[in-house]
């Protein structure tokens, strides 16, 4: 097979840089694998390194400094036959570390080369998170206050399951650029070479000084055992697979006669534990079931296992606009936290609310009918209050009827909830008839 | 008739998957996050990729990987996530990257309030990228519109190849309404228009100055380029004037000279009325509730609620405020849309409702405003 090289955009390179090298091996890797052009899509990043996708007849991706991986995994993951292939330098490496990272724990069957030139070379020979502290860069003296990365030891460390740190300036880089590409999962080369433009007219640097230093390292030659799995694409599907695919959302039929017309208001009051939400949504579904327009507003802290939990429904017979409520028709109120949420709202309730209250939750006095329950000697557990006080609006036959409350639970609960909540509402009924 | 009942972030996931979106990636954030855990509900067991990514700048570059690929892509994220979304925006923009952005607005600025409701990104969506060109915003009021609006968003951003903004916010997103999803008509589905063959592919060739170039997916049997960098028609970098001047009026006028097809507005307009009530999102809701009372009362007025954003709907605008002497501007910021309003209707008493408490702008008070001025 024949070069890919893109004879009509020839490397700009300053005399001598690596990248020029970088280019020649790529072309003879392409031509080892005999890979099409059209499976192959370079991704490349920014600096001089990111000139990359320009030179080869293959696709090809330019995008913003650091993020080329995360181009590459949508890629990869919506083409998963292609060959993508990552430039980035030592740059691209320090800004889109994050992505580095998590390139390395996905495991997206990707090849990253870091063309890892100790400097940026492009913007003015700055130090990058390559640079030794020693190093004369572009940046002054700060590359002395920082310490640079292994960039391989990094790789491996967040679960690169092949990496390798390999000079430019010796045999078989295409041989190890194939095994980098032929690998199925992430893999990182860290290729190391000079920068003439910058690095090199303050620094001496050789191929043989790169390799001395590259000897000092703990070695990085292709596997990291540790992390051999499997990859995230086909390990994606191979799950995705056992997963049962949902129908359109759920629909309650309206088949059932509301005892009460126009716009009201529920507000109930609780506190974390007491399934409110859960009880403000079956309300609604209620309401549901006799055609009603329904809406539910929850209010709960982030922490939502302590504190406040307030739920705001509003159910009518016609199109509901504001979901806010100013005049509650009814207030459940089962726990002081919820009620200390809406003080304002309760001062303001006129004497056609219902207020449902538990016996040990106090609220302040307002013009509003109050209807009281005990629940301890009912023997009804807190996180069965909010159910139980549906089940007394149910019973009263304001808003929701007992015929709508038992569509609403046999609709939302499966089998034993269902039967138990069914059971509460019974009890409920037992005791608003004794 | 049966009904569901979902909150506006499920309503969007279902709209994507209607309009055929197939890639997902996200990064939690409330008030976005359930539109994500729908898409992961909805996506994978069909054949479609929901992502995760580490930050907010992975999960859109996913996307963009993905839309160039050819896939239908959606991402979530709140204030704080398009803020650093923001030089991906200007990647898709400049290079013609279908994309659908939701914005489940919350109360900023910054981190802000996570649980309280605003429409304080309606400047931000259109002004928050680098290059000032112009940008798709639609601002949904409902679930209903959520739904809908996005088989809208998903065709624009196809037809356009561009990305295209859903301004949602809080108090729709995670406000769980009664809606029956099949009653509502959805409107035929536009997929990209593929590059004929037989010719050089030119991956930013269009066919005149106002329209986006045909699409091929990189991965296809031709060869398909698509970079950041400011381009010619072959997508190879260029320092051309010309070139670069024809791009980026292209760029302008595929969707300026387009506005008429992707504006979108209610309206109800009384005869006689000398006040037009203009609005958008959650607050025309209470806007529809004042309007319906001044009504009963005697009081003459007319609603314009835009559902769609940016462009500016210009000519609806003045059209529509033609016959009034007065408008009112209501919405749940301090004045940001109210500052195209003003320069359009430079001759019109114009009136405002609109806060950042955290708070619903309610009825009341639009109609205070619009009663006693
Ligand atoms: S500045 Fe350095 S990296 Fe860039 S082309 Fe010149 S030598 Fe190569």
């Amino acid at each position: 097979m024949g070069s890919f090289l893109n004879t009509d955009r020839p490397p700009v390179f300053c005399p001598g840089c690596a990248h020029e090298r970088v280019t020649s091996a790529l072309d003879e890797t392409f031509q080892q694998m005999e890979l099409e052009a059209s499976e192959i899509v370079i991704v490349s990043d920014i600096g001089c390194s990111g000139l990359f996708d320009t030179f080869f007849n293959t696709h090809a991706f330019h995008g913003l400094h650091g993020r080329a991986l995360t181009y590459a995994t949508g890629l990869k993951l919506a083409r998963p036959e292609l060959t993508v292939i990552v430039t980035m330098g030592d740059g691209g490496l320090g800004i889109g570390g994050a992505h580095v990272l998590s390139a390395c724990r996905r495991n997206v069957d990707l090849t990253l080369m870091v063309l890892n030139n100790f400097n940026y070379g492009m913007t003015g020979g700055q130090f990058s998170a390559t640079t030794p502290s020693d190093a004369k860069v572009g940046s002054s003296f700060l590359n002395q206050l920082e310490m640079p990365i292994d960039a391989c030891r990094v790789a491996a460390s967040a679960g690169a399951g092949w990496v390798m740190r390999a000079s430019i300036y010796e045999k078989h880089v295409a041989d190890q650029l194939t095994a980098a590409i032929r690998y199925p999962g992430f893999s990182m080369i860290d290729l190391w070479g000079v920068c003439p433009g910058r690095y090199t007219k303050q620094n001496n640097l050789t191929p043989k000084s790169l390799r001395a230093i590259m000897d000092g390292l703990p070695s990085a030659d292709g596997p990291v055992p540790e992390n051999q799995r499997k990859e995230y694409g086909k390990h994606y599907a191979e799950i995705a697979a056992g997963l049962k695919p949902q129908g359109p959302p759920p629909q309650i039929e309206a088949r059932q006669n509301a005892p009460d017309h126009g716009k009201n208001g529920i507000s109930i009051l609780g506190s974390a534990g007491q399934r409110i939400i859960t009880a403000g949504e079956i309300l609604c579904l209620a309401g549901m079931s006799a055609g009603l327009h329904a809406t539910q507003k929850n209010d709960y802290p982030i922490t939502v296992l302590r504190g406040h939990s307030v739920s705001e429904l509003l159910l009518s017979d016609t199109t509901i606009g504001y979901t806010g409520i100013e005049q509650p028709a009814v207030v459940i109120a089962i726990a002081d936290e919820g009620v200390a949420r809406r003080k304002s709202m309760i001062d303001r309730l006129d004497e056609n609310c219902l207020v449902i209250k538990a016996t040990d939750v106090d609220v302040p006095a307002s013009r509003a009918q109050v209807h009281e329950i005990d629940f301890k000697a009912w023997k009804i557990k807190s996180q069965d209050r909010a159910l139980a006080s549906l089940a007394v609006l149910a019973g009263l036959d304001r808003i929701i009827s007992a015929d709508m409350l038992r569509a609403a639970i046999s609709f939302r609960f499966k089998d034993a909830i269902a039967a138990s909540a069914l059971v509460l509402m019974d009890n409920v009924a037992g005791h608003l008839a004794a | 008739m049966g009904l569901s009942f979902l909150e506006g972030n499920e309503a969007i996931a279902h709209g994507a998957v209607a309009a055929g979106c197939n890639f997902f990636a996200g990064y939690p954030i409330t008030p976005a996050t359930t539109v994500y855990n729908t898409m992961l509900s909805l996506l994978p067991p069909s054949g479609g990729v929901c992502l995760q990514g580490e930050d907010e700048i992975a999960s859109m570059g996913f996307c963009l990987g993905a839309s160039m690929a050819g896939k239908k892509v959606l991402t979530a994220t709140s204030g704080p996530g398009i803020s650093l979304y923001s030089e991906q925006i200007s990647f898709a923009i400049g290079s013609e990257i279908p994309v659908v952005i939701v914005d489940v607005q919350r109360l900023g600025p910054s981190t802000g309030s996570a649980t309280r409701g605003a429409d304080g990104d309606v400047q931000f969506l259109q002004w928050g990228s680098s290059g000032g060109l112009p940008v798709i915003v639609l601002a949904p009021a409902d679930v209903r519109d959520c739904y809908l609006l996005t088989v809208h968003a998903f065709n624009l951003a196809e037809k356009f190849r561009c990305p295209v903004f859903l301004a949602s916010n809080k108090e729709i997103a995670m406000t769980k309404e009664s809606i029956d999803l099949s009653a509502i008509p959805l409107p035929d589905i536009v997929e990209r228009q593929p590059a004929g063959p037989n010719q050089p592919f030119r991956p930013f060739a269009s066919e005149n100055n106002h329209s986006a170039p045909p699409f091929l997916p990189i991965g296809g049997d031709t060869l398909v380029r698509q970079t950041s960098s400011t381009h010619g028609t072959d997508g190879y970098i260029t320092i051309d004037p010309a070139v670069i001047e024809s791009m980026q009026q292209r760029l302008d006028q595929k969707l300026m000279a387009h506005v008429d097809a992707l504006t979108f507005y209610d309206t109800d307009i009384q005869e006689g009325a000398d006040t037009l009530v203009i609005t958008y999102g959650v607050t025309s809701r209470s806007a529809v509730d004042a309007v319906a009372s001044l009504r009963s009362e005697g009081k003459a007025a007319s609603l314009l609620v835009l559902k769609t954003l940016w462009p500016v709907p210009e000519a609806v605008i003045r059209q529509l405020a033609a016959p009034v002497s007065r408008v009112v501007v209501t919405e749940m910021n301090m004045g940001l849309y109210l500052r195209e309003i003003e320069r359009l209707l430079p001759d019109k008493t114009i009136g405002f409702m609109g806060h950042m408490s955290g708070k619903l702008v309610t009825p009341h008070e639009i109609r205070e405003v619009v009663t006693n001025g």
